[in-house]
């Protein structure tokens, strides 16, 4: 027992769980932005769990494959499997059968939802991990399209079909992933040069990696505001997302004309909580 | 500069919930403008809190606090005048664009005395309609009587912003610290006193 609470202790980091639950809740959301008030809750018990199968297996999988930059970099390198915690073999194999029975369930659920969980994990694993990040800054857009599969995912098994409000909801979250990415590479860009990762910032520098940060983080709140018209969102509630965008906006345009360490970090921050906010209210 | 706490965050993360329930349903009834006019009040408190939670009270150094202290009451001030004074709703606009240049001008280009006149002076006006206006309707029993918490939260208000007025002028009443330390706590309470006034 007590072997097995250690284990499950150096897999939560794996896992990333924070941007995990992040991206569950947005595949709660692009299901329940088609079938609210929701009623089917076998569904929604089995959409969370494929989720968290498959995203907590395909970041295993990342983690694994990028354990050797991983080791280069000081914020990274006491994760479990560059401080030697973890086997990579073992890593690998959990990641492979978490993935597996993730997107299993989903097959089971539907079929074009599962394919759809398929294409967020192999975009993600396979494409940006694999193939692109360590060749060029901007495999960051395929790793913001796979980020966008949950929500697509989960309005697609609400409807039975993909629709325009469901693409709008992926490049919602595609325009975020930057936000996030982008932050952390000029906060950290000494690591990801140490690893030899090519970023924005030292790629194209910092006033233009900035710029990009607040263009993406201004059509992130656009696109989820033509989506949330589009849903039939209430009034009070779209009210609401106005005024969450407002400050987004704000707090982009600050970064660009005065930018600094807190305005860049007050904006990365300001963006996840605003993405969980659209996410809850998409819900209603 | 006083750290924030996790205390102080929780109060600011209530204050943001009831603005949020403010602007969702808390003022569905009024009219589109007074509507308008109360989204941007909450909106800027939602924000403001949001910000304070995330970045903690370093923000307050910002030279646009006193700006954005005062898109507060001069909007839920202009809210209440589109609402029950609808006679005067053009002229109070007037006055709350004007005001709010003013400020904004003399923010950058005044100092001493030339800069908080504008402050105070719109401060007072639209603190004043916040605080009388509901409190004298209740009494005239055009409202409900539940309704004087608006007016509460205009009192609080008033108190917050002079507080931070005066603090950003570099004359404050308190210290700073005991202002940073009250400050969660007073917003939490204006923003219950007008949830459960505008509920009336």
């Amino acid at each position: 027992m007590n072997r097995l609470k250690v284990k499950l202790r150096l897999y939560l980091p794996l896992i990333k769980s924070l941007q995990t639950a992040l991206l569950i809740t947005t595949g709660l959301a692009g299901y329940m932005s088609a079938r609210c008030p929701v009623t089917t809750i076998p569904t929604m018990l089995g959409l969370g769990a494929s989720l968290l199968l498959s995203i907590s297996g395909s970041t295993i999988l990342n983690m694994w494959y990028d354990r050797d930059i991983d080791a280069k970099m000081a914020r990274t390198t006491k994760r479990p499997l560059p401080a030697g915690l973890i086997e990579p073999r073992e890593a690998l194999l959990v990641g492979l059968v978490l993935s597996a029975l993730g997107v299993g369930i989903a097959l089971v659920m539907d079929v074009l939802y599962g394919a759809i969980i398929f294409s967020g994990l192999f975009i993600d694993v396979v494409i940006y991990t694999i193939w692109l990040k360590r060749k060029t800054a901007w495999s960051i857009i395929w790793g913001g399209i796979s980020g966008g599969m949950p929500i697509l995912a989960g309005r697609a098994l609400g409807l039975g079909s993909i629709d325009w409000i469901g693409i709008a909801l992926t490049f919602a979250i595609l325009f975020w992933i930057p936000t996030h990415i982008l932050t952390f590479s000029i906060r950290y860009r000494k690591d990801y040069q140490a690893a030899g990762v090519p970023t924005f910032p030292s790629t194209y520098g910092d006033k233009t990696t900035q710029a990009i940060i607040a263009l993406s983080s201004v059509l992130a709140a656009i696109t989820i505001g033509l989506a949330a018209y589009g849903i039939g969102t209430e009034w009070g509630f779209l009210r609401l997302m106005a005024v969450l965008s407002g400050g987004l906006f704000t707090l982009a345009i600050a970064s660009v004309i005065k930018p600094s360490e807190t305005v860049n970090f007050g904006l990365f921050k300001y963006a996840s909580l605003y993405m969980l906010s659209a996410m809850i209210l998409l819900m209603f | 500069m006083k750290k924030i706490s996790v205390l102080d965050r929780i109060l600011l993360l209530i204050t943001g919930l009831l603005a949020s329930y403010q602007i969702v349903d808390g003022i569905a009834d009024a009219g589109n403008f007074a509507i308008a006019a109360y989204t941007v009040a909450f909106g800027v408190l939602l924000v403001a809190g949001l910000l304070i939670i995330i970045l903690g009270f370093d923000i307050l150094d910002s030279p646009l606090v006193v700006i954005v202290s005062t898109i507060i009451p001069l909007s839920l001030s202009l809210g209440l005048i589109a609402e029950y004074l609808p006679k005067w709703r053009t002229a109070y606009l007037i006055f709350a664009i004007l005001g709010f240049l003013l400020i904004v001008f003399t923010r950058y280009k005044a100092k001493g005395a030339l800069a908080i006149i504008p402050v105070a002076t719109v401060h007072g006006v639209s603190g004043m309609v916040i605080f009388l206006l509901p409190i004298i309707y209740s009494i005239q029993g055009k409202t409900p009587c539940e309704f004087a918490w608006v007016g509460i939260g205009g009192a609080l208000i008033g108190v917050g912003g002079l507080l931070l007025t005066f603090l950003k002028s570099g004359k404050p009443i308190l210290s700073k610290d005991t202002i940073l330390t009250v400050l969660p706590m007073l917003l939490l309470l204006m923003a219950l006193a007008f949830v459960i006034g505008f509920a009336a």
